[in-house]
């Protein structure tokens, strides 16, 4: 699974820091850093992250698969 | 009419952010004809924001940041081959391998390139950088990660700034030059500018306004070691990052009769490519860094914009207008917004900052480094920029879509003395910077001058 946060979006309430505390840290005051590729055993706990965004700015997805042609 | 819209074929040209977003959102206005989507780098679409921050700090890897679908777009992608001409009278992309791609529809977001030190052989010696791919992260990184005496960055824009915050970071010794005024000061105005060369200098950057580097230097060995400044100083150094700015990729567009230039793709509201003689086309369309557009709030000016929430916006808009007949297409005025993290600090910002005459400090302070500047033109309110304050950004939004006067009307309880001292914004002309702007507008006021015009290549 992958993530990308829409940052334009984030204004910093850091629930997904409680939540997943291995993906997402604050940098400072309210910026975000995370970690795009989760792993297994952390999938679940993104997946309450980002329900829990109060500005619903996580995205969860696959990758596109790079067999492409 | 629009079943047929909804079928044939669709080529995107471009597989990053706008690319991607654009195939996913033909897919759910429900076309069902053949996607085709090509892409000059070998990977599948990737988020480059957390190339100069995540990636640099080495938190996480540079291969790390593809980015998830919200739907499989059942495209048939074409990685790591590069569109070279195209022929709009027989609608072909024709790409770099011989091959063509026949379409009915066409999407444009080609994006933009790093400009690269204009020097060639300066730019190969080994530990000169630019950094836009997940590529060039990854490499810097590693340099990074090897513990370098010193980096030099030229450039104080956004990217170079977060360059420089990385390193700062990690620890290393490092170099900024700019040769205007303060870093930041082409996309936020003078007041701004002044907190953030005082972010770099705090946080132990080397910064250096005012000059140029005249000549990067190598060894023997063909090993970057150093850079001479327009003030006759030396910079010693074993990593260089050129962050000059962006190019966009329009020269394969050269012989399209496209209205395709230094400054992107002109294109409608509605995403419309223009041709060379200011005529709209009806099946090439254009979405992400590469379109220039125009926009009511700011005059009409047509604006070129390097901004992830724009790829994203525009490439839905685009993708809705391809299946949908004239009267139900929509216009992409979304207004720009972007962010950028450096320093420990949150900058984002809303609106055109550059479109402006003055400025307030709304909310906050310099000194606590945490404010709402509001800028505004001709007394009325077109940009905010916030420092750790993000969450008042989307009040400045509303007064930015309202037309709302400037200065703004008390509201906020933390209000200071400051927010009734309009100050000059002092947006510098593009042409002094080191950094190229991310935000550009393209047209032209009666009273100002505002025009970036770039030498290609």
């Amino acid at each position: 699974m992958r993530i990308v946060v829409d940052l334009t979006r984030c204004q910093g309430y850091a629930q997904c820091v409680f939540l997943a505390p291995k993906m997402f840290q604050l940098h400072g005051e309210e910026g975000l850093l995370y970690a795009p590729a989760v792993p297994d055993d952390q999938a679940e706990r993104v997946r309450q992250a980002a329900a829990a965004c109060p500005v619903q700015a996580i995205l969860l997805g696959e990758e596109v698969s790079a067999d492409g042609r | 009419m629009a079943g047929d819209l909804r079928d044939g074929r669709i080529v995107i040209v471009g597989a990053s952010l706008a690319g991607l977003r654009a195939a996913e959102a033909l897919r759910e206005e429900g076309f069902t004809g053949s996607l085709t989507v090509v892409g000059d780098e070998p990977y599948p679409p990737y988020d480059r924001p957390p190339l100069s921050k995540q990636v640099l700090l080495g938190r996480v890897a540079a291969d790390s940041t593809g980015l998830p679908m919200r739907r499989d777009p059942e495209a048939d992608w074409r990685l790591g081959v590069r569109a070279s001409g195209l022929d709009p009278l027989g609608k072909r992309v024709v790409l770099a391998d011989g091959k063509s791609l026949p379409y009915d529809r066409l999407l444009i977001a080609t994006g933009t390139r790093a400009r690269t030190w204009p020097n060639p052989e300066e730019a190969a010696l080994d530990g000169v950088f630019t950094l836009r791919t997940r590529d060039d992260a990854g490499e810097l990184a590693e340099r990074l990660a090897a513990g370098p005496r010193r980096v030099l960055v030229i450039g104080g824009g956004f990217t170079g700034s977060e360059i420089a915050s990385a390193c700062r970071e990690r620890g290393l010794e490092v170099t900024v030059t700019e040769r205007g005024p303060a870093p930041l000061v082409g996309a936020l105005g003078g007041t701004l500018s002044k907190l953030a060369a005082a972010m770099h200098r705090n946080n132990g950057v080397d910064l250096r306004c005012g000059v140029t580097v005249t000549a990067l230097r190598g060894d023997a060995s063909g090993r970057f070691m150093g850079a001479d400044l327009s003030d006759g100083s030396r910079v010693e150094a074993d990593v260089c990052v050129a962050a000059l700015g962006a190019v966009r990729n329009v020269e394969w567009l050269a012989d399209s009769g496209l209205a395709a230039g230094p400054r992107g793709i002109a294109c409608d509201a509605g995403c419309r490519a223009f041709n060379m003689y200011g005529i709209v086309t009806d099946d090439v369309f254009v979405a992400g860094d590469v379109s220039r557009f125009p926009h009511p709030l700011f005059g009409y000016q047509m604006l070129s914009l390097e901004h992830w929430g724009n790829a994203v916006a525009q490439a839905e808009v685009a993708a809705h207008n391809m299946v949908s007949p004239g009267p139900l297409r929509r216009p992409h005025l979304a207004i720009p917004t972007f962010w950028s993290t450096q320093f420990g600090l949150n900058i984002k910002s809303v609106g055109v900052p550059t479109f402006s005459d003055h400025v307030v400090i709304a909310q906050g302070s310099l000194e606590a480094r945490r404010l709402a500047m509001v800028y505004g033109y001709q007394g009325r309110v077109t940009a905010a920029v916030t420092v750790d304050m993000a969450k008042s950004l989307d009040y400045y939004r509303h007064l930015i879509e309202t037309a709302a006067p400037f200065p703004p009307a008390p509201g906020a309880a933390d209000r200071p003395i400051a927010a009734d001292i309009p100050v000059p914004s002092d947006v510098p002309d593009p042409k002094g910077l080191s950094h190229g702007p991310t935000v550009a507008l393209t047209g032209y006021l009666p009273d100002r001058r505002l025009t970036v015009v770039h030498p290609t290549g």
